[in-house]
């Protein structure tokens, strides 16, 4: 006979394809009813072999546009760290003005990508006409983009020692126009999305993360910081112009007092982050030093000089989702990168799915699964793939290591491969 | 009171043509009423929106589609619910006065009848949904029995404070359409009276977004949540056929708290006699009072609000809107006291 309690259990998947999900990624959810038991997250599922490319194909100047498009709403964050990495390694120190223009690229970025998010969030509500709304407010921002960089997506403005366009006195007024735009309807879209009824009953103490499980599951960016762990690259290790700045992690009792680590608190998080981000910019533009945007116009010249450098080195970013890192490593005489490793945000995100999914209900998947803000594209790095049999693993913890002891030994046997 | 005898006699021919020119109205103007629902919501979305006459694009192209069975439901049940869903909406619509006209088979059946054949085009969804074998499937049709039970009590409460209100008027069974249209609730009430008919008819425009399966309500079907839910295996002829019960309900719906509500006729104000132009009059005037309803329940409401969860719905229908229901019932009663 059946156990009673496996009759009233089944699982839902939910993925690879699935309209709660913009890339796939596969939820199986255990569910009682209407509420979730248990959650399995199974990622690699868009596994691109990014990395591989850059340590065999490409040089390392063609690599920052395939880090560019590493994840097509991180085209700068991802770029911006692969550069300070690259930087870090060949020793190269980018113009002043340069940090600057990269810090309001990366800000417009994170101006979009938190808009972009409100959309999407109010969608897997249900709430279609908040998603209309917030995607429309969102189109000056990328018109913006577009007009200082000349294209709204991939933008191709970071060249390691500088970047490849000004931003001439002549677009100032343009920017400040925008930003006007923004800071006048804030208020609005503070009362849509922290004060309307429904929004709050969809949102309030659903997905919870505390903050002690936020800093076991290394939580980073928003969902950390709506947790109440109060990291933000850009306050800890300031990089670019951040370090003439004073930048605060926000968190969400600055609105509500507490802190909760719900869904709302997020919401909260990133609205704030917008118009921080705001601020930054306005403060850039402002400050903006003169000078020369690039160290080393000539490319030919400046990938000379990386073929000949010897190093290593890291970059951190905050993206809009988190820290993203990237680690570069140079040897003098080769055309590509030694080693390349990108990781990013979600990836660390991800772990806190199963405790925040689990106990909520069906209902609560879409906007608790929207609330870290995934980015699958740019997680998925490690699928074992046996062509023999077509089959599709993901690596085990058990397996990882003892792979790495393996390693070790045949190493301190002197073996290096 | 006498309620058992009536002198209507209906002919064979005359059920059938009625029901079928009924059915052809019905899909007709339901699908335009979709239309018109679909582009207003996308105008107040800051969206051009698509044409008026998609709804009818949508189930030319769906009937000529393959329809898929899957192979884990029960196919003769799984193909069956559709039909039944389709054939108890066009019967809802024969019991309802529509067009400014008494119902087709007026006196054959009541109020009564209708609270229970609105229950079963939700139970073909149900069945259906349990038949195509899909776990998302599963959970929305768990969802619309919730949903479903919910509901009916507070649109019970208020289908049957209006007949009791009634009752007391007249001797003539309260709960036909034409004593309702012959006393309208407004007329027979005082002030007091008036705030109890506003908050049953309050209730039944709350209760009307869940009967048709809308945002805040929508909960069964559930795009994001659950991938379309109960009709997530359905696909060709018999989605086309769940889509035009759907249609033809909530118009049956909607001119069912019209024919309560507000079972006025424009002709006699302005003092038509001839037959021809007074069918017309009181048509348009129909049409335009179920477009009313319809703007308010379904559209103003659907653009306003996100998806409730299961559980928020059920409450705000067994808590909130009983409530309010049963309040509207005493102060209709209490109107007749003092």
């Amino acid at each position: 006979m059946k156990n009673k309690e496996m009759e009233t259990t089944y699982t839902i998947p939910v993925g690879p394809i699935h309209p709660a999900l913009k890339e796939p990624i596969r939820l199986d959810l255990k569910v009682d009813g209407e509420e979730i038991i248990d959650v399995d997250v199974a990622m690699g599922q868009v596994h691109r072999g990014i990395e591989w490319l850059g340590m065999n194909r490409n040089n390392p100047i063609q690599n920052i546009y395939l880090a560019e498009r590493v994840c097509g709403i991180c085209n700068i964050c991802h770029p911006f760290a692969y550069i300070m990495a690259v930087e870090q390694a060949a020793g190269i120190t980018p113009p002043e003005r340069a940090e600057y223009i990269r810090v309001v690229i990366a800000e417009m970025e994170r101006i979009h990508s938190h808009l972009l998010w409100a959309g999407v969030a109010a969608h897997e509500i249900g709430f279609d006409s908040v998603f209309y709304l917030v995607w429309r407010v969102r189109e000056k921002i990328m018109d913006l983009i577009e007009y200082v960089t000349g294209n709204r997506v991939t933008k191709a403005m970071f060249q390691i020692g500088g970047v490849r366009r000004d931003i001439t006195e002549e677009q100032f007024p343009q920017i400040r126009k925008t930003l006007d735009y923004y800071k006048t309807i804030f208020k609005q879209l503070k009362t849509v999305f922290l004060d309307d009824r429904t929004i709050r009953m969809r949102t309030k103490n659903v997905g919870v993360l505390k903050t002690e499980d936020a800093l076991k599951l290394l939580a980073c960016g928003p969902t950390g910081r709506a947790s109440g762990v109060t990291k933000d690259v850009r306050q800890d290790q300031a990089y670019g112009a951040y370090a003439d700045l004073d930048i605060k992690a926000i968190t969400p009792d600055i609105i509500t007092g507490t802190i909760v680590g719900d869904v709302y608190d997020r919401i909260i998080v990133r609205l704030l982050e917008v118009k921080q981000s705001i601020e930054i910019i306005e403060h850039c533009l402002d400050e903006m030093p003169p000078g020369a945007t690039l160290i080393e116009p000539k490319m030919a010249k400046l990938l000379k000089t990386l073929k000949t450098a010897e190093g290593k080195g890291v970059g951190r970013a905050e993206a809009p989702r988190g820290e993203v890192i990237h680690y570069v490593r140079l040897e003098a005489g080769r055309e590509t990168l030694a080693t390349w490793k990108i990781r990013a945000p979600t990836y660390l995100n991800l772990m806190s799915i199963p405790t925040i999914l689990k106990g909520g209900q069906i209902a609560d998947v879409p906007i608790v699964f929207a609330s870290i803000d995934p980015c699958m594209s740019c997680t998925n790095r490690a699928v074992v793939i046996d062509r023999k049999t077509n089959k599709k693993s993901i690596m085990t913890y058990e397996k990882l290591h003892q792979l790495s002891v393996e390693k070790t030994r045949r190493l301190s046997n002197g073996l290096v491969e | 009171m006498d309620w058992s005898s009536n002198s209507y006699s209906l002919t064979i021919t005359a059920i059938i043509g009625g029901s079928i020119v009924l059915a052809l109205l019905g899909a007709f103007f339901g699908l335009l009423y979709r239309g018109i629902d679909r582009k207003l919501a996308a105008h107040m979305q800051g969206r051009i929106g698509p044409p008026i006459i998609q709804p009818f694009r949508d189930i030319r192209k769906l009937l000529a589609k393959e329809s898929i069975i899957p192979d884990d439901g029960l196919s003769w049940l799984f193909q069956a619910c559709p039909f039944i869903g389709l054939v108890v909406s066009i019967l809802l619509l024969t019991y309802i006065p529509v067009f400014g006209q008494g119902a087709l088979l007026e006196g054959y059946g009541d109020l009564i009848l209708i609270l229970y054949l609105l229950i079963i085009p939700s139970l073909a969804l149900v069945i259906g949904g349990f038949a195509s074998g899909s776990p998302f499937a599963t959970v929305g049709a768990q969802r619309e029995m919730v949903i479903m039970m919910s509901y009916e009590f507070p649109l019970a409460v208020a289908i049957i404070a209006i007949a009791w209100r009634i009752s007391y008027v007249t001797d003539i069974n309260p709960f036909i359409f034409s004593t309702v249209a012959q006393y309208p609730i407004w007329n027979q009430v005082g002030p007091m009276g008036v705030v109890g008919s506003l908050a049953l008819l309050f209730t039944l425009l709350v209760v009307t977004p869940g009967e048709v399966a809308k945002v805040p309500f929508d909960i069964a079907e559930a795009e994001t949540e659950i991938a379309g839910g109960l009709l997530v295996e359905y696909s060709g002829r018999n989605l086309a056929l769940f889509y035009l019960a759907d249609t033809i309900r909530a118009f049956a719906m909607v001119s069912l708290v019209v024919a309560l509500f507000f079972p006025y006729n424009l002709s006699p104000l302005i003092g038509i006699g001839a037959t021809a132009p007074t069918v017309i009059v009181d048509s348009l005037f129909f049409l335009l009072k179920v477009f009313l309803v319809m703007f308010i329940s379904v559209i103003l409401i659907r653009t306003a609000m996100a998806r409730f969860k299961i559980s928020q719905a059920s409450y705000i229908y067994i808590m909130a809107m009983t409530l309010i229901g049963l309040v509207g019932l005493i102060l209709i009663h209490v109107d007749m006291i003092v």
